[in-house]
């Protein structure tokens, strides 16, 4: 059973295959029409056990673009508040005819678990600090169509990851992804933000966002996460942003072709200043946007989709009458 | 009369191992001398095999009262039996904790009725293991209680700790410290290292272990107390414990047969078998944790046999308890990762446990009029289990071949055990 539980391994092949197609899928999603027939009559479950908007959204959204049906799942009104065990919520929602199961979990390998319990494909919307892939193929896609095209990888490109590495899923996820397409990372954050032990991570680390600023080809920010236990890892807001915030200032010392990326939600006026949020710079939005299209790849694979029907258009009687009116 | 002829095996006797039969009768050894002639016994051929005091665990969770759905002290000494062993301590943190006389006899009576080993309750150290005041050390001494603990959680207040000593240095008791900072530990799953960063998984620092040895041993300098070590896990604690051994002070220190056969790469699956407190460390401090077993720094192997409900350990790695089942492979462990002899294998296993715990009858080398409290070990049996004699199944010993298997255990006189090897 193949599975995207992770990045950490990943073949560069792998990778690429996902850019692939999501390349693809961004051509259909530009469509009048983004729709595809690719996985009619498929089930999608996302089973979110943490709080989340755009990645559901997002994995909906792909679902829907390649015609399969999608169930949702959310612990604040199920029968997990009456006490049933993650194991049987799995085993009885796949009872009910799913074909895979997106799974976001506070705790670091629940997809495992969730993959070890059920019998279809299952996909890792994130659990606890330690992988989120589809957001680390999205990021890796909006640096390859920026800098490289659409095809290959990031070579030579140097990536600062700066903020709150410690307690970041994405962080650990951009890391393999991004290396192993042959970008250079650099991560930027205090003692207190960088994981404790990097032993063995291809990085190399800075305590300060200026001394590597003037080299680098995208400034990866991430978000400050207070609810993560934020609370007295720095010493303020002010000073964390004074020393690895990215401002209207140190966008200006960037490259001239260097980009800000962001997995949002962002903070502004903490981490990045409003005026570089909104800085044709910043490639927030087509993160999110070229998002949509990864994930469409990755159920697409996963399903056991081939590339070459993959953008096929939906037939659509609806228009075929119009066309044959015209005759 | 009931006579049993244990033949051909390598017997620990008086003077160190020797191939010998024993002839057991009436639950007590009668004769050890090669080549004794069965008169009518039941033969057990033990060729190959070792034949010495069955093994003593200082730290068994039976979890009665209160947690039968996981494991109750039939069960549990069951399995006790199947891994070689004719004595237990069972752990008080059960549900009402053992802090008093009564409960403590409860335990004991339960596992006399259940007869597969002597069980020998561990009391508490504080009342209700709330760790604010002392438990009823009197009752529970009376009771036959020698080791007290509040083994599931360490004793914090270093006053408490200082009185329990004073108090139990008088009458003899042991005092057995899980030692864990719970500051340093908190919401910490896993060793804190490569592994947890790579995981993003909160860590336990060696320091919490380290940080409460030391402060105890200063308590033991100042008290005079005996003084034991729960499942020593890091190579710093390894180094307190000699040099505390060298200044002459009463200590003793156990290790578990899991943080001796796996480290903190296993946990890397993120698989639940693998979680328990103290977390399992680094293969540096395994190999210091076995070289610290066959010097003798550590001085015994006790399992932390912690079993948990299936429901409860197939979960997320996060959300699942501590704890894993070990009484019926530790013998198998100790004998597949460490290079120990004969005597030195049953001095870990069965001789000093017995001694540190005052099992009388447990721990004997094998001679005539010693009660019959034996196992007959094959240190070269290989074997892989799938399933367990426990009524939890949380063992990361499962689906691993293993060398060293028990073939018989006796306890006075009569077989608790014979899972294999053993031809009548």
């Amino acid at each position: 059973m193949r599975h995207l539980l992770t990045t950490e391994g990943m073949a560069r092949a792998e990778i690429e295959s996902y850019l692939d197609d999501a390349d693809e899928f961004v051509d259909v999603l530009a469509r009048p029409i983004p729709k595809v027939p690719a996985l009619r009559g498929k089930t999608v479950a996302t089973l979110f056990f943490e709080p989340s908007t755009r990645t559901k959204m997002s994995f909906d959204k792909a679902a829907k673009a390649l015609s399969a049906d999608t169930v949702s799942f959310s612990p604040g009104t199920s029968s997990l508040k009456k006490g049933e065990s993650l194991k049987d919520t799995v085993l009885t929602i796949e009872a009910m005819g799913l074909d895979l199961i997106v799974v976001r979990h506070e705790a670091t390998g629940a997809p495992w678990r969730v993959a070890a319990w059920a019998s279809v494909p299952v996909v890792n919307g994130g659990d606890g600090a330690h992988q989120h892939p589809t957001q680390a193929l999205l990021d890796s896609l909006t640096l390859r169509r920026r800098f490289g095209g659409r095809r290959g990888g990031l070579d030579g490109l140097r990536i600062g990851i700066v903020g709150d590495i410690r307690h970041s899923r994405v962080a650990r996820s951009d890391i393999h992804a991004f290396t192993a397409l042959g970008a250079d990372v650099t991560l930027v954050a205090p003692p207190t933000l960088l994981p404790l032990d990097t032993t063995g991570w291809p990085v190399v680390t800075a305590g300060t966002l200026d001394d590597v600023l003037p080299e680098l080809d995208a400034v990866y920010v991430l978000r400050v996460q207070a609810e993560r236990g934020g609370a007295s890892v720095f010493p303020s807001f002010a000073e964390y942003r004074s020393r690895f915030g990215m401002t209207a200032d140190r966008l200006r010392r960037l490259k001239p072709d260097a980009v800000v990326m962001h997995p949002g939600p962002m903070i502004r006026g903490v981490e990045i200043d409003a005026a570089v949020a909104d800085d044709p710079r910043c490639l927030v939005l087509d993160q999110v946007a070229n998002g949509v299209a990864v994930r469409m790849a990755v159920l697409f694979q996963l399903l056991g989709g081939t590339r070459g029907d993959a953008s096929r258009p939906v037939e659509r009687p609806a228009e075929r009458v119009l066309v044959g009116g015209e005759q | 009369m009931s006579a049993t002829l244990i033949t051909g095996g390598l017997v620990l006797e008086e003077d160190g191992p020797a191939v010998a039969d024993v002839l057991v009768v009436d639950g007590v050894v009668a004769d050890v001398a090669p080549d004794l002639a069965a008169h009518g016994a039941e033969v057990l051929d033990a060729s190959g095999c070792w034949v010495g005091p069955g093994f003593v665990d200082l730290h068994t969770h039976l979890r009665e009262p209160g947690g039968e759905y996981k494991e109750d002290i039939a069960s549990g000494t069951a399995a006790a039996a199947a891994g070689g062993y004719t004595a237990v301590v069972a752990m008080p943190n059960t549900d009402p904790a053992v802090d008093a006389g009564h409960l403590a006899r409860f335990v004991a009576e339960r596992g006399a009725a259940a007869g597969y080993v002597d069980v020998m309750p561990a009391g508490c150290l504080s009342a209700g293991r709330r760790g604010t005041a002392l438990a009823h050390l009197d009752e529970l001494w009376e009771a036959g209680v020698r080791l007290f603990t509040d083994d599931g959680d360490s004793v914090e207040d270093a006053g408490l700790l200082r009185r329990a000593m004073e108090y139990l240095q008088q009458l003899g008791g042991v005092v057995v410290q899980h030692a864990i900072d719970r500051g340093l530990a908190a919401g910490g799953h896993m060793h804190e290292g490569t592994v947890s960063s790579r995981l993003g998984m909160q860590g336990v620092p060696a320091l919490a272990e380290e940080i409460v040895v030391a402060r105890d041993l200063a308590l033991v300098r100042l008290t005079g107390a005996r003084y034991h070590i729960q499942h020593v896990s890091t190579a710093g604690t390894v180094a307190l414990v000699a040099e505390a051994k060298a200044a002459g002070l009463p200590v003793t220190a156990e290790v578990t047969p899991h943080h001796l056969a796996f480290c903190h790469d296993d946990v890397a699956t993120t698989d639940p078998v693998f979680k328990m407190m103290p977390p399992l460390r680094t293969a540096e401090d395994r190999r210091v944790l076995r070289a610290a077993l066959e010097e003798g720094v550590i001085d015994v192997v006790a399992t932390d046999h912690a079993p948990h409900a299936p429901h409860e350990k197939d979960v997320p790695f996060e959300e699942a308890p501590n704890g894993v089942i070990g009484l019926e492979w530790a013998a198998a462990v100790v004998s597949s990762v460490c290079n120990l002899d004969a005597e030195t294998f049953f001095t870990r296993m069965s001789i000093t446990p017995a001694a540190i715990a005052g099992l009388a009858d447990h721990g004997r080398r094998i001679g005539p009029g010693r009660v019959a409290n034996l196992v007959v070990f094959d240190p070269a049996g290989e074997w892989v289990a799938t399933t367990t004699v426990s009524r939890s199944g949380n063992a990361p010993y499962l689906g691993r071949p293993w060398r060293g298997s028990v073939a018989a255990t006796m306890l006075r006189g009569r077989i608790t055990s014979a899972p294999v090897g053993i031809r009548r």
